[in-house]
């Protein structure tokens, strides 16, 4: 299959920064040179060790293409996102991507089990991420992947990763063990908060253990996709109820790919709710929408499309201009087009705050 | 006083004022088992509302004695006389649902509803009843349903959003053919029986987030009841969202509609917009309206976002604390809304409360148990 180049005539006119980009593994093997003997070893012989009924799969199959765009498979083998030559001709280039943040979801030991393992995984990832990635192509930065379970060890990698530039931010997975507001995650927010990195929160495919939804498991794919948006809610909750803002005052999150028009009323939800309950969390100083607009950033993809698409400059006006950061989804199969993205028409000042000024600022680049 | 003539209150809640109470209502065999067990002293208060808590009870509603909602004089002067309601609809959430015992469970929302007809719907008019569901078992909650329906006074029944399952699930389908069939409309209200975790990453550490989690699980629950085609298999079904929030709507409705774009080939059921079908089959009650006080200009945006004036239901939600004094209606609806919000909306949802009411002769005690 070979993919079809944008005409350059229909180029991006705005150089721009795409805050979701997904690296892939050619084969499971392109992650073997970054292993040790011992878990070369027990990955050929275990694999994954996640907790879901299928192992090597996901439990709610995708749309189309095992959830890739189909002009996105490499004509030299491999799955979407494999090659860079490709990603450059098919997205970078065409789009105008001065800057792409890499979000490396495979097998960077967010959802694995075996803690060692997963540790071995995520310094695997990420310096395949240096390696294959952002030192052939420096618009690319990386975000550091972490076994979230494992905060002590997750702070020793930022760590280490923090001092190359490369690095622009952590990638945490919001499917964790326990809300991420807890405790037991503070270490990895010090880490990133000292290293000046953001977190980046992006939806993992495989689940901590917890159905998607309060009520249970969903049935298909349309509602499974639809839980990244009530999943991420409860991490804003989570994450201002238990006072992390208050203890980290500098630490800034970035939510990829749940939507962002839940914001205000989330926002005024736990706004009023904070009045009535604040004896219970005494910690929590200011209403919540404060810290929410100070602390948190959203990445655009999948946008909303409302019926009247003013409507979502409205919501936009709510949340402020400054905190959206455009995502393309690339390669995935929901990817949105910068040029189609927006359904209005923006100010050229909130284009280049969108395109680009916003994520500059966030990942200082 | 803001009086509002004619307002139909869509949810209230009166609480039983202690287990004990029940026992007239158990068969026999139950009657034992709570007895010699002391079931009967247990609250079966669900976790979702402490009954300290300032969300479960407004301070100057909050008895002098027992549990919020559980005094009737004062239920009936605070919820029904202050507000000027021609009726309210209660919503009586009791633990029995959250038990793992199917017959027990059933056997005591069976003794709730019964305790609702003699101690609220025959002590005062103006109240309608919803009839609390053995969710745990659906075989059960239809045979409650059936065991009831002859009373016209029951507009409604009662599920919770989260529960064993998404309220979608086909396991729940015999449960909306029976209330599609009476004309019972069913109302999903706020709460867990934490069956499940109430967010995607687990269990939070306060309760002011297992209750901001409503919100989202609303979402999920109607998402769920889209994507199965609930509503294509039963045209003639209603449900109403009770304390679910109503602000959340709008990107409920932007979001589903995409999706639908995106993956209509899974659930090719689904024959037109979501957004539409939820707008024909779904109604909101509008305690709480989370919008910062007094926004009017919000107000009227979130209105037009929503884009129906049939959506939304008048309620107090009495005696959670959502407001004070008598302002139990957002600051800056318009005029034109008045009307259906108070009344029309809940005539058209509730087809029962325009239904000459059928109250069958008085059952015997524990009828309806094996």
């Amino acid at each position: 299959m070979n993919a079809p180049v944008l005409d350059k005539s229909i180029q991006q006119r705005l150089a721009i920064v795409d805050c979701d980009i997904h690296p892939t593994h050619k084969s499971p093997a392109s992650l073997a040179p970054y292993l040790s003997e011992r878990w070369r070893e027990h990955a050929k012989t275990f694999g994954a060790h996640v907790r879901q009924g299928l192992t090597g799969q996901l439990t709610h199959p995708r749309m189309m293409a095992a959830g890739q765009r189909v002009d996105a498979y490499p004509s030299n083998g491999g799955p979407p996102g494999s090659d860079l030559d490709l990603m450059r001709r098919q997205h970078l280039d065409p789009n105008g991507v001065q800057t792409g943040m890499l979000v490396a979801l495979a097998r960077g030991g967010m959802e694995e089990q075996n803690q060692e393992f997963a540790a071995e995984l995520s310094r695997a990832v990420n310096r395949w991420q240096i390696d294959e990635w952002v030192s052939p192509e420096p618009r690319l930065k990386a975000g550091v992947v972490v076994p979230q379970e494992d905060p002590q060890t997750c702070a020793a990698e930022i760590e280490r990763c923090a001092p190359n530039s490369a690095f622009r931010q952590v990638i945490v997975s919001p499917r964790t063990s326990e809300p991420l507001g807890r405790r037991r995650y503070w270490p990895i927010y010090e880490a990133a908060e000292r290293a000046q990195l953001p977190i980046g929160l992006h939806p993992a495919a495989a689940s901590g253990g917890y159905p998607s939804t309060g009520s249970g498991w969903p049935t298909y794919y349309m509602q499974e996709h639809y839980s990244f948006e009530t999943g991420m809610q409860s991490i804003v909750a989570s994450l201002v109820f238990e006072g992390v803002f208050e203890r980290f005052p500098k630490l800034r999150i970035c939510m990829i790919e749940c939507g962002f028009t839940w914001v205000p009323a989330m926002s005024w939800r736990m706004d009023k709710q904070w009045e009535r309950m604040r004896k219970e969390v005494p910690h929590v100083k200011r209403p919540p929408s404060e810290y929410i607009r100070e602390h948190f950033w959203f990445a655009t993809q999948p946008i909303e499309e409302p019926e009247n698409p003013h409507h979502l400059s409205e919501v936009i006006d709510w949340i402020g201009w400054d905190r959206l950061v455009f995502s393309s989804d690339y390669p995935h199969w929901d990817f949105d087009d910068p040029r189609y993205t927006f359904k209005i028409n923006l100010t050229e000042r909130q284009r280049s705050m969108v395109f680009r000024e916003n994520a500059q600022a966030l990942y200082r680049l | 006083m803001k009086v509002l003539p004619g307002a139909i209150d869509c949810d209230i809640h009166p609480t039983i004022p202690e287990t004990a109470a029940l026992l007239p209502y158990l068969s026999e065999y139950w009657r034992d088992q709570f007895i010699i067990r002391h079931i009967d002293r247990y609250p079966f208060t669900l976790a979702s509302y402490p009954p300290n808590s300032p969300l479960s009870c407004r301070p100057d509603w909050r008895p002098e004695t027992g549990l919020p909602g559980s005094d009737f004089d004062g239920l009936r002067r605070q919820a029904l006389d202050a507000f000027g309601v021609k009726y309210s609809i209660c919503n009586v959430l009791h633990g029995s649902i959250a038990l793992f015992n199917e017959d027990m469970g059933a056997a005591l929302c069976a003794a709730v509803n019964d305790w609702t007809i003699d101690n609220l719907l025959d002590k005062d008019s103006r109240l309608r009843g919803s009839i609390l569901l053995p969710t745990q078992n659906p075989d059960l909650a239809v045979k409650e349903i059936e065991r009831l329906a002859s009373d016209h006074r029951f507009v409604q029944v009662t599920m919770l959003a989260m529960g064993d399952a998404l309220a979608g699930g086909r396991r729940y389908w015999p449960i909306y053919k029976a209330a599609e069939k009476h004309q019972l409309t069913v109302g999903i209200h706020a709460g867990s029986t934490f069956r499940h975790a109430p967010t995607y990453s687990g269990w939070p550490s306060y309760h002011v987030e297992d209750y901001i989690a409503n919100g989202p699980a609303f979402e999920n629950v109607l998402v769920s009841l889209i994507a199965e085609g609930v509503f294509q298999e039963f045209p003639g079904l209603k449900v109403v969202c009770a304390e679910s929030g109503v602000t959340w709507l709008p990107t409920l409705l932007w979001r589903t509609n995409k999706e639908w774009r995106g993956v209509r080939a899974e659930v090719p059921w689904i024959e037109r917009a979501p957004a539409d079908i939820i707008r024909d089959h779904v109604r909101f009650t509008i305690q709480p309206f989370d919008l910062p006080a007094g926004d009017a200009v919000k107000l009227q945006r979130i209105l037009e976002h929503i884009g129906s004036d049939s959506v939304l239901l008048y309620a107090s939600d009495y005696p959670h604390w959502h407001f004070d004094g008598e302002e139990s209606l957002p600051d800056g609806l318009p005029d034109r809304l008045m009307q259906k919000l108070l009344n029309d909306n809940a005539l058209e949802t509730y087809p029962r409360l325009s239904q000459q009411g059928n109250i069958p002769a008085k059952r015997l005690n524990g009828e309806n148990l094996q």
